[in-house]
């Protein structure tokens, strides 16, 4: 099992997917197939720039075996009022800066949700969320 | 699956080559290393794309192509070249002039490839409104990006427009013409003159296709100094042109927007292959939203930043807009080149079979053995200096560390390395200048010989 850590600091849109690119590289040099390296990056994009829009930081814990990749992302952040609400196309409670870069669209979660194979959120008001996204390898025949 | 051989048409002249790993540093896949003393290309990692090519000192980099004498294998000899080999010309020097000067140096018909435009980019224009196609579609023009997407960027093989070039095109087009006009199909020859380096490879070794339509393919480099030689020698204007004016946006096709400036929806034009490297890891991290189409071009302005081109880029650009903007002027008529009366028949020829593909950066293809190799890797490359600074033959610290854990290198060949390793007694001098050797070659610690290579 191989585990990579990376911080993200809530507002730094510059520096957002510098994880995801990172979690890439590996995941080619490990040859996991194309479809899943991608399903892979795409959720945890989103989930990157998920803690950069509404946290103040946030840890990501990439696990990698030759079954599965998990990865958590435990933010410190105001947290999700209505899981269910955040769940649902549309749905965003991004700042109009943050529409205006691209962001906030509302398909962050549902869209990690439709990339990953399992999809575990835990959010305490005031506190912060936790993220855990699990894609199987040996899925995909 | 995974093609096992790619041929590529970049070579090293093993007698040019001094070594100086200016390649090596330039090589956008990092797939040049220097071993004895000179620059050796990985063929599973080199896209064609032609970077060594342009920063060789000592022109020791080539481009393998075909001998201009192999056209008289054929009776009818067609030519056909893009519209920047027009563009390598000083103004003074007519359209007709080179027609005819092609004619005279052996070619019985000539076409420019971009007349397959026409068709081309309505086909793209239908094939957009498939709702099916992976978003954003990348044009699969460059031959060199291809290769690239392929070896680097494989999630994104389906987002490859499956549309042949303007060039296969044409060729089907004037193959099948010269067919209907009662000739013997082993008769016809079909050079294309090209101003790149992967060009050549695709014709070889094509990707989408079984076999290629062209018969070999001309170094445009070469054929510019022969056409120009005799248009300069010529004593007498005789001019048996076949010219034929192409419309606006054919003659811009290969620049910098102009695929993406006629396809429908949000379009991006993307030129040099490093740019296109830095956008292609943004689309594949879906970091960029609601594209349609990205026109992506290995060569700065197009091609014609093409590495076969002997004149400057900014040059060529300028002479194709005043070539269009003369035909503007001038309300030229446009004498149908025939090739819409093909349609039905290269709307079929022009499809391209699914892209595979060949991803070489995996350390081994067993996962459990890669990570553990990854595990390897970054030990090592926390010992390395970090610097880059390339005297271990390989372009990078963590280049060189992935070398290691694939057998290709050792922890020795870094110079830091060996010193620590004198100091601790390990080694002694004369290995140490015997693994500089092995790498560079026996005379680059000789003094006074460090760049003769003698």
């Amino acid at each position: 099992m191989m585990q990579f850590e990376y911080k993200v600091e809530g507002g730094d849109f510059t520096n957002a997917g510098n994880a995801s690119s990172e979690v890439k590289k590996i995941l080619k040099k490990l040859n996991v197939s194309p479809k899943i390296t991608r399903r892979v990056v795409v959720a945890l994009y989103e989930a990157e720039v998920n803690i950069v829009a509404h946290a103040y930081r946030g840890d990501i814990i990439v696990e990698i075996d030759t079954e599965k990749i998990r990865i958590q992302l435990n933010d410190e952040g105001p947290g999700i009022d209505s899981i269910e609400q955040a769940m649902t196309e549309g749905f965003s409670t991004a700042s109009e800066q943050v529409r205006e870069m691209g962001f906030g669209a509302g398909m962050g979660l549902p869209n990690i949700n439709r990339n990953a194979d399992e999809l575990n959120i835990t959010s305490e008001i005031g506190k912060g969320t936790n993220l855990e996204i699990i894609t199987y390898l040996n899925k995909e025949n | 699956m995974d093609q096992p051989f790619f041929f590529h048409a970049l070579k090293v002249d093993d007698k040019a080559c001094i070594g100086c790993s200016h390649c090596m540093n330039a090589c956008p896949t990092e797939a040049i290393r220097i071993w004895n003393g000179k620059a050796v290309i990985d063929d599973n990692k080199c896209v064609d794309c032609g970077e060594c090519f342009r920063v060789c000192q000592v022109n020791a980099i080539y481009v393998e192509d075909n001998d201009f004498e192999q056209i008289y294998r054929f009776k009818y000899r067609v030519a056909l070249f893009p519209a920047v080999f027009v563009g390598q010309f000083p103004e003074e020097i007519k359209v007709s002039q080179i027609y005819s000067e092609l004619h005279k140096i052996g070619f019985t018909h000539l076409f420019e490839v971009e007349r397959a435009v026409e068709i081309l980019n309505e086909s793209i224009v239908d094939y957009q409104e498939n709702k099916e196609n992976e978003l954003p579609i990348i044009s699969s023009f460059c031959p060199a990006i291809i290769r690239l997407i392929q070896v680097k960027f494989p999630s994104l093989v389906d987002n490859i427009l499956r549309l042949g070039t303007p060039s296969d095109i044409a060729a089907h087009f004037y193959k099948q013409k010269l067919i209907d006009e009662g000739i013997p199909v082993n008769e016809i020859g079909i050079f294309y003159i090209t101003p790149c380096a992967a060009k050549i490879a695709a014709i070889k070794n094509p990707v989408g296709e079984e076999k290629s339509i062209v018969d070999g393919a001309i170094n445009l480099n070469r054929l510019f100094n022969k056409v120009y030689r005799n248009i300069k020698q010529a004593t007498e204007d005789v001019l048996i042109s076949q010219a034929t004016e192409l419309f606006s946006y054919e003659v811009l096709w290969t620049l910098t927007k102009g695929e993406s400036s006629r396809v429908k929806g949000r379009a991006l034009a993307i030129d040099g292959i490093n740019s296109v490297m830095e956008f292609l890891e943004k689309v594949e991290n879906r970091e960029v939203h609601n594209i349609d189409y990205l026109e992506c071009r290995a060569c700065k302005e197009g091609c014609a930043g093409g590495i076969l081109n002997p004149q400057n880029r900014f040059l060529t650009v300028e002479r194709l807009n005043k070539r269009v903007s003369l035909n503007l002027k001038k309300n030229k008529q446009f004498s149908s080149s025939g090739i819409v009366n093909y349609k039905e028949y290269l709307n079929e020829k022009m499809i391209l079979d699914k892209l595979v593909p060949r991803s070489m950066m995996m350390l081994d293809s067993d996962m459990a053995l890669a990570m553990k190799k990854m595990v390897k890797a970054q030990k090592i490359e926390a010992e390395l200096p970090g610097i880059d600074c390339g005297a271990c033959g390989a372009p990078s610290c963590k280049a060189l560390s992935e070398d290691i854990v694939k057998g290709d290198a050792t922890l020795s060949h870094c110079v830091f390395v060996q010193n620590v390793l004198m100091q601790n007694g390990e080694i002694n001098m004369e290995t140490a200048f015997a693994i500089i050797d092995k790498i560079w070659g026996e005379h680059k610690v000789v003094k006074g010989s460090i760049k003769s290579g003698k």
